[in-house]
């Protein structure tokens, strides 16, 4: 019985993923290109958002160093971008941002707690300004051009992405490593008597969500065409997917897409008209999500569910 | 020679001398009340353009509104852990995760705080001119400014310093920093020692915020680098630590200045190194025990 439910439960799951995927893929054969575009940087946030908890949701340690491995992604794009076909672009810029996820983590992850996330956000301003200064005083020039690559291109490049991510985070998640990661914030001494390679574990999940941030990084940056130290290692990517994933649930891995598609619709909505009133909403919604909704708006509406549920039960 | 050295001292001590008030109240903040409010800069921010709008529209001396823009940042401080952290404090479940929250709580007040500040005086670059003239030291000459502000930082971390040290109430915020249950259980009403030790590490970064605008131009979007400064210099003093805090900002004023007149553009690549390589040399910082 209990094995059915799942069963038929794996298989609705499955449904809803195909009802989504499939008109969204197929957008840029009927949609106009401002949605495609608008889909791209949804897109975008979604993986950002995604790989972020795949690390920090389950081992509870908060990382805002996301901005460094997209920022690695968009710099190694402008580097190599000339040589390499976009694919191999993609993936070079996965690369270089895994391995700086390898030592950044090698490094860090022995820092417990506030420690380790003061460190991550060092990261990012380090490489900014340290990149900032290299461009102006070695090479020159601030800024690159990255060769660009059409609309289409991109958003399929960042919806093949996304998609690998959502398999691999699954997969993380059904394998032991997945069990070890949760292990790992639920009691990290504990997991490692029990046996498990802690720091191995931590740094390898590490670089993995970082891979994936450094692809999203390289696929944009052909979007943008001009980017700078500014604009690649700009520190409100450490922080919006993170209020993404945190409003809309990070245990569950539609959490944070649910909650990156909300707030990228809202800044695409709100920007352009009142571009600070939209930062003024999104702190108030990040302050009252984590004040009222510790689990974000999927915890939200679970209870809601449950006690509806309850209350039909009662009646009978 | 001796000129360099002493102008590079001298400029090293100034901007010290910000850092370390600022850091002191981030200090008191994290230390006693546990939050890592990566809003301290905001509240800077407040601090400035306060001074900013007062000696502007109203004339008022800038040494004079400390007297009015350090309590509405001290005020705002307060009711803000009264009401929000306290919370958070009264739901996590653990006090790891009252950091982990109240840090991302933080961040939403980031964001609240900076973009009032900008629909109110609007993105731009601001300044005025106080105290624009210079005084000599043994053939250096510093703009007196620059030597006013100095001089007042180290004053309030002494000032403070004599509180935490010498008072009724600076006794229960040092026994909170020790250990809040106990704390409260001898008697002290911890949540108001709590939400005072908030309170007044706003008021240390809103009247650092009125210094930094005696001396240097404003921005509503300045408060991010002067909270990373600010958390560069308490790992560097040691978590928790009033007069590491102190001694930290004196510390990383002068790397600043000397690594300012030996290569401009790398001084805050240098802040970070130093605070990589502290977190993972010795995170305990200079003074942690």
């Amino acid at each position: 019985m209990g094995l059915k439910k799942t069963k038929s439960k794996k298989i609705v799951a499955l449904g809803l993923g195909l009802l989504f995927l499939v008109p969204t893929a197929a957008a840029p054969w009927y949609a106009p290109v401002y949605t495609v575009i608008l889909l791209t940087s949804i897109l975008m946030y979604m993986t950002i958002s995604v790989s972020w908890a795949l690390f920090s949701g389950p081992t509870g340690y908060i990382s805002l160093a996301s901005a460094a491995f997209f920022g690695a992604g968009i710099y190694t794009a402008a580097i190599v971008g000339k040589a390499l076909p976009l694919p191999l672009m993609i993936v070079a810029g996965a690369l270089v941002s895994a391995c700086l996820a390898l030592l950044v983590g090698a490094l860090t992850l022995r820092l417990k707690g506030i420690y380790f996330v003061m460190f991550t956000f060092g990261l990012v301003e380090l490489l900014l300004h340290f990149i900032l200064w290299w461009e102006v005083t070695m090479s020159g020039t601030t800024g690159r051009v990255v060769p660009p690559a059409g609309n289409a291109t991109v958003f399929y490049a960042m919806l093949i992405i996304l998609v690998i991510l959502i398999l691999t985070v699954l997969m993380i998640r059904r394998s032991r490593y997945g069990l070890a990661l949760l292990s790992i914030g639920e009691n990290e001494e504990a997991a490692a008597h029990a046996g498990v390679h802690v720091t191995a574990l931590k740094v390898s999940i590490y670089a993995v969500s970082a891979l994936f941030m450094g692809a999203a990084g390289a696929a944009m940056a052909t979007r943008w065409t001009y980017i700078d130290p500014r604009i690649a290692f700009n520190p409100l990517i450490s922080f919006v997917p993170v209020l993404m994933a945190i409003f809309g649930g990070i245990r569950p891995i539609y959490g944070p897409i649910i909650g990156a598609a909300i707030f990228t619709y809202l800044e695409e909505f709100l920007i352009t008209r009142f571009p600070y009133y939209y930062m003024l909403i999104f702190g108030i919604i990040m302050v009252v999500a984590i004040l009222y909704m510790p689990d974000g708006l999927v915890g939200l509406t679970q209870r809601i569910w449950k006690k509806m549920a309850r209350r039909n039960h009662a009646d009978t | 020679m001796i000129v360099t050295i002493l102008d590079i001292i001298i400029s090293g001590l100034l901007l010290g001398g910000i850092y370390a008030v600022t850091a002191v109240g981030l200090s008191l903040q994290y230390g006693v009340a546990r939050v890592l409010n990566i809003a301290h800069g905001e509240f800077i921010m407040l601090g400035a353009f306060i001074t900013f709008t007062l000696y502007t529209r109203l004339g008022i001396d800038p040494l004079i509104s400390f007297v009015i823009c350090g309590p509405v940042v001290f005020a705002v401080g307060f009711l803000l852990y009264r009401t929000l952290f306290t919370r958070l404090r009264n739901t996590s479940p653990t006090a790891g995760a009252f950091e982990g929250n109240s840090m991302l709580a933080c961040f939403g007040l980031l964001f609240i705080i900076q973009n009032l500040a900008i629909l109110i005086w609007g993105a731009d670059m601001k300044g005025y001119t106080y105290l624009a003239f210079s005084v000599d030291f043994w053939g250096a000459r510093f703009a007196a400014n620059r030597l006013v502000t100095l001089g007042f930082a180290i004053a309030i971390c002494l000032v403070f310093y004599l509180f935490l040290a010498n008072t009724r109430m600076g006794k229960a915020i040092r026994a909170a920093a020790q250990d809040p249950e106990t704390a409260g259980l001898m008697g002290v009403r911890i949540n108001r020692v709590l939400a005072l030790c908030f309170g007044f590490g706003a008021l240390m970064a809103g009247l650092g915020g009125a210094l930094i605008s005696i001396s240097y131009k404003i921005q509503p979007t300045m408060g991010l680098e002067y909270t990373m400064i600010a958390l560069i210099v308490i790992v560097l003093g040691g978590l928790g630590s009033i007069p590491g805090s102190f001694l930290g900002g004196l510390v990383l004023g002068l790397v600043g200045s000397i690594v300012t007149h030996i290569e401009p553009g790398l001084s805050l690549v240098a802040y970070y190194v130093i605070f990589m390589l502290l977190l993972l040399i010795r995170p305990k910082g200079i003074l942690g025990k």
